[in-house]
């Protein structure tokens, strides 16, 4: 049996409160145009992600994700255009597939809910972004350290 | 010798010594009485080998991809003419590897066998007990054992069939050249997934703890990937190296990536041979994985893998009213 990963000394220096980890995949053509618009606009959201910009939604491998949990991300976001956006034309719809299973399967082997999660952000849509942001925040805060799927060989 | 298992070296035999294959692909008597083991025949008076009982397990289909596979410099495939012995999985996985490009249909001749479900080994093995099985074969639906000792068993042949045969749904080919006629198909059920919803129903921690249990078995030897028809990449991602997708280590961690990744591969793909979980030495239940898959697949995309050549991929195309509820 695997014994789950206890809290490292880096979740212990951020003091009493920690703070989740987030990998947001945010696509080029609209959601990373929208936390630009966010910036520009001086919204206020919750500085617990760690973006990395992908050429389209389509382009996250579910390994990616995977990855990202096994390495220590507590919560992973996936964000692109809204339906009929896309820059590529179909590429989030095919993404949308991809992830209404992805997001089910990791929920069948017993990861939480909150994980892993989608949006549709617009280049135009800098509130929405904060809040988005604000509300995966919170959700994964509730769920708090990611412990399973974890990889830790400092045992 | 039965009806069937004459027909079938005759048809063999005929495409062999009139050139219409190069190749053939099927089942001989392998060196335990209780399994076959698949044989590549070219010559015509090797069809005499040839075999058709209910320890057909293996999915012959594994091995198409390879033998087509395109030549890196060249471009080009071998032009050979294969025949294949095909039951109604191993049909679906090979309508898989056409319509993925993998297989030209031109230089296949495929024979259809209508399946009356195969024997899980394993099951008789359980049931012997540890004895050594000396005979085994099938008589009107009775499965005749003879253990070490000389002792003669006779088992319901219904009792021990593959998981993964008590479900199927197309027991007869749905694409064949040829069709071996004699005995009629097992009766298609209606697969309701029962083993797959009890695993939904639970808690999130207790299907936590069933998923963790199944990957502390594994040993990564990687029989899973070679059995699976489906898992043909020339480099899989489990050993690639740039990127490093997996981690080698034993670490739980990197073993449940290792099979998150290739079942995600399989999904809407797999057509549930049962090829993977009968090649694990450790026993890992991985069908409840990836029927947990087809499932959804059927669910969400109304997609039946293996069964039309000409519908596309369901994660290759789209509908503009899928699911969109899990998106904020």
């Amino acid at each position: 049996m695997v014994e789950e990963k206890q809290p490292s000394s880096t979740d212990r220096l951020q003091g009493q409160q920690w703070q989740p980890k987030i990998v947001a995949f945010l696509c080029h053509w609209c959601s990373y145009a929208g936390a630009d618009l966010a910036g520009i606009s001086r919204i206020q959201y919750p500085p617990n992600i760690r973006v990395i910009r992908v050429p389209c939604s389509s382009r996250v491998n579910p390994l990616h994700i995977i990855k990202a949990l096994q390495h220590g991300a507590d919560g992973v976001l996936v964000s692109g255009c809204h339906p009929g956006d896309c820059h590529y034309g179909s590429g989030n719809y095919l993404a949308r597939r991809k992830f209404a299973l992805l997001k089910r399967f990791l929920e069948f082997i017993g990861i939480e809910p909150g994980r892993v999660q989608f949006s549709w952000v617009s280049a135009a849509e800098g509130q929405k972004f904060a809040s988005v942001i604000r509300e995966v925040t919170e959700e994964v805060r509730k769920l708090g350290p990611a412990r399973r799927l974890v990889k830790n060989l400092m045992k | 010798m039965d009806e069937i298992e004459s027909k079938l070296r005759q048809t063999a035999k005929q495409l062999l010594s009139e050139g219409k294959v190069d190749l053939l692909i099927g089942y001989r008597q392998g060196s335990l009485p209780s399994k076959t083991t698949p044989c590549f025949i070219t010559q015509e008076q090797e069809a005499a080998e040839l075999v058709w009982n209910s320890f057909c397990t293996n999915n012959l289909a594994v091995y198409l991809p390879g033998l087509f596979r395109l030549d890196p410099r060249s471009k080009k495939r071998e032009q050979k003419k294969v025949g294949i012995v095909v039951k109604g999985c191993d049909c679906r996985s090979l309508v898989g590897h056409l319509k993925e490009g993998q297989v030209p249909r031109e230089n296949l001749v495929i024979i259809g066998l209508p399946c009356q479900g195969m024997i899980d080994e394993k099951k008789i093995v359980a049931k012997l007990e540890g004895k050594e099985i000396i005979k085994a074969e099938e008589q009107n639906g009775q499965i005749l054992v003879v253990d070490e000792k000389g002792q003669e068993i006779r088992l319901a042949k219904e009792d021990f069939l593959r998981d993964c045969c008590l479900v199927c749904q197309h027991p007869v080919p749905p694409l064949y050249d040829i069709l071996i006629e004699g005995k009629t198909a097992r009766q298609a059920v209606s697969d309701e997934y029962t083993e797959v919803k009890e695993l939904e129903e639970r808690s999130i921690d207790q299907r936590w703890e069933f998923f963790q249990r199944q990957m502390s078995k594994c040993i990564r030897c990687y029989a899973c990937r070679n059995a699976c028809p489906l898992c043909y990449c020339p480099e899989c991602f489990a050993e690639q190296s740039q990127p490093r997708w997996v981690g080698t280590t034993d670490d739980p961690s990197d073993i449940m990536a290792f099979h998150l990744g290739r079942i995600f591969h399989t999904a809407g793909r797999c057509v549930d041979c049962g090829a993977c979980e009968a090649a694990c030495p450790m026993g890992v239940e991985l069908r409840k994985l990836t029927r947990k898959l087809i499932k959804d697949v059927g669910e969400l995309f109304g997609y039946e893998a293996g069964v039309s050549a000409e519908e596309p991929p369901p994660l290759a195309t789209y509908k503009l009213d899928d699911d969109d509820e899990f998106i904020k």
